[in-house]
């Protein structure tokens, strides 16, 4: 059984039909990669996944819960975080309260603490910002914060919806490692993006995504070497 | 310049009541972003809640109070869940004309049930002595809340009624709490996180319908709270009661930055002072047209209210 089965899923938008009847699944400890164009359904997948869009039909299995039918804010407790496209940190709060915020459905106070000195310890400038607002945070360290609010919620699998989108290329290979780190303690990662090359090269496996459909899939290196996709994605 | 303090403490007291009722448009545009524009109503009907069970022999004032909270509390919910819950997602207008048909229903109900005929608002402080500020000669200034002035002829300077001074009062200590616990408590900063990004709010594990069920009712028991402070000053209540106050309130919400709690706060004061002020130097009739007027000035000057943010769209 995989951690994460997606089977048959069809989403639209009104009357547009956004995700065509895709099917994939990721298995624990893997980094998956969706790749694809602009509107290719990347997003609309992740949010599907996490509650935020409705599914028109198929099935979104996570440790064998189904969920098509759970609301989102009962998700996350189950062991799914989300980091959302263009960071959605809550500006006016301060660094501390969104990370706490990232915690909201977990209770031990210890144990929040030792994750938020988990966090602080994996980004050094998180702690210290901590009581700066939020919205005042450069787009990396905004970044930063938004995977450190999904980390703490300790999640079995964490989805990451174009992480290096708006930043400098320092930026970008600071957060890919991150991701990789993030990877090697544990933790699932099901990666969107646009940089394909850099996704393709942290990653175990890819999907490529075209207009709601999956046309190709497989090994993360194998994809790499592939002509369509280098032609396509990797502007070689 | 005692009659200035005079009038400067009647507009305080106003404008604390101007300010709890703005506090429910400002907390419910935060989160639902929508103007309940059936809020004013809500005071009508915990005014008239008050009423009636403040005339039974068997309830004592405070327990009239408590009544008054949770009925508008509970009507807060319930037109919540019904009008405006299957809205979700629909145009504004769409809720605005809800909010308005939610309005008129409220007054009509009243009408048929209550009459339009005016009715005396017993005050919660009644045969409560005034407070009085006397000058001993240079002596500094003495409250005292004897009937029988123990300063024999000395004439007081200034009076100020119990309802006056409870006013203040009560609606510092509420807004007080509030602002702690919007600040400290999970449950306030789950509210802070909806107004920003309900999607991201989502994400964190918060249960959104409820935190918007959360802040109508804190709206709504606010609305209560004013109305017998406001039925207590003002003694006379109608089916109208509600509406003047409700647009004044929410005048200064947009006055103070819609969405801004202590924007309201400030915006529901600054009114009053201003409405008061203006009756006693101006015009009393004209004092209405100057606070729209005011407000007209401080949105050309200032679109966002006076502690409102711009929002900034990023794309």
């Amino acid at each position: 059984m995989s951690m994460l089965e997606i089977q048959d899923l069809e989403v639209y938008y009104g009357a547009i039909n956004a995700i065509k009847g895709i099917s994939f699944n990721v298995e624990q400890g893997e980094i998956i990669a969706l790749i694809g164009a602009n509107g290719a359904g990347k997003t609309t997948i992740l949010h599907t996944i996490t509650g935020l869009v409705a599914a028109k039909h198929g099935s979104i299995r996570f440790n064998d819960k189904e969920l098509t039918k759970t609301p989102a804010h009962k998700i996350v407790s189950m062991g799914m975080a989300h980091v959302p496209e263009g960071r959605r940190v809550f500006a006016q709060l301060s660094v501390y309260e969104n990370l706490m915020l990232g915690a909201y459905t977990r209770k031990d106070k210890a144990e929040i603490n030792e994750s938020i000195e988990r966090v602080y310890e994996r980004f050094p400038r998180l702690k210290e910002r901590r009581s700066q607002s939020a919205g005042t945070l450069s787009g990396g360290e905004q970044q930063m914060l938004a995977m450190g609010r999904a980390l703490m919620s300790k999640p079995s699998i964490i989805l990451m919806d174009e992480p290096s989108m708006g930043l400098s290329p320092l930026y970008v290979s600071e957060i890919f490692d991150i991701i990789q780190e993030i990877n090697k303690s544990g933790t699932t990662v099901l990666l969107v993006e646009q940089n394909a090359k850099k996704a393709l090269s942290i990653a175990n496996r890819a999907y490529v995504l075209e207009t709601g459909n999956i046309a190709l899939s497989g090994d993360a290196h194998e994809l790499m070497d592939n002509e369509q996709v280098k032609k396509a994605y990797l502007g070689e | 310049m005692m009659s200035f303090v005079s009038y400067l403490v009647n507009g305080l007291s106003l404008g604390s009541i101007y300010a709890l009722i703005a506090l429910g448009y400002t907390m419910v545009y935060g989160i639902a972003k929508m103007l309940n524009f059936a809020h004013g109503d809500i005071i009508m009907v915990g005014g008239y809640a008050a009423l009636i069970t403040m005339a039974t022999t068997w309830c004592p004032v405070w327990l009239a109070i408590v009544i008054a909270v949770v009925v508008c509390t509970v009507l807060g919910v319930v037109i919540e869940k019904v009008a405006y819950k299957p809205l979700r997602g629909a145009p504004p207008l769409a809720v605005l004309i809800t909010a308005i048909g939610v309005s008129y229903l409220l007054q009509n109900v009243a009408l048929l049930t209550q009459t339009a005929n005016p009715k005396t608002f017993t005050s919660i402080a009644a045969g409560a002595p005034p407070f009085l500020l006397v000058f001993e000669g240079k002596a500094p200034l003495f409250f005292t809340a004897a009937a029988d002035s123990p300063y024999g002829d000395l004439k007081p300077v200034l009076t100020i009624s119990m309802e006056t001074f409870l006013a203040i009062v009560v609606s510092i200590v509420i807004m007080v709490l509030l602002t702690l616990f919007i600040n400290k408590t999970k449950a306030g900063k789950a509210m802070l996180a909806c107004s920003e990004d309900k999607g991201a709010a989502q994400l964190m594990g918060i249960n959104v319908n409820g935190t918007i069920t959360l802040t109508f009712a804190i709206g709504s028991a606010l609305a209560a709270v004013a109305a017998v402070l406001m039925c207590s000053t003002y003694p006379q209540i109608t089916p109208y009661t509600g509406s003047m106050p409700g647009i004044k309130a929410f005048v200064a919400a947009v006055f103070g930055g819609i969405g801004s709690i202590p924007g309201a706060m400030i915006g529901g004061v600054l009114l009053g002072v201003i409405e008061q002020l203006s009756k006693a130097y101006i015009s009393s009739q004209l004092s209405d047209a100057i606070v729209f007027l005011v407000l007209i000035i401080v949105l050309v000057v200032r679109p966002t209210g006076i502690l409102g943010r711009k929002i900034n769209e990023k794309v």
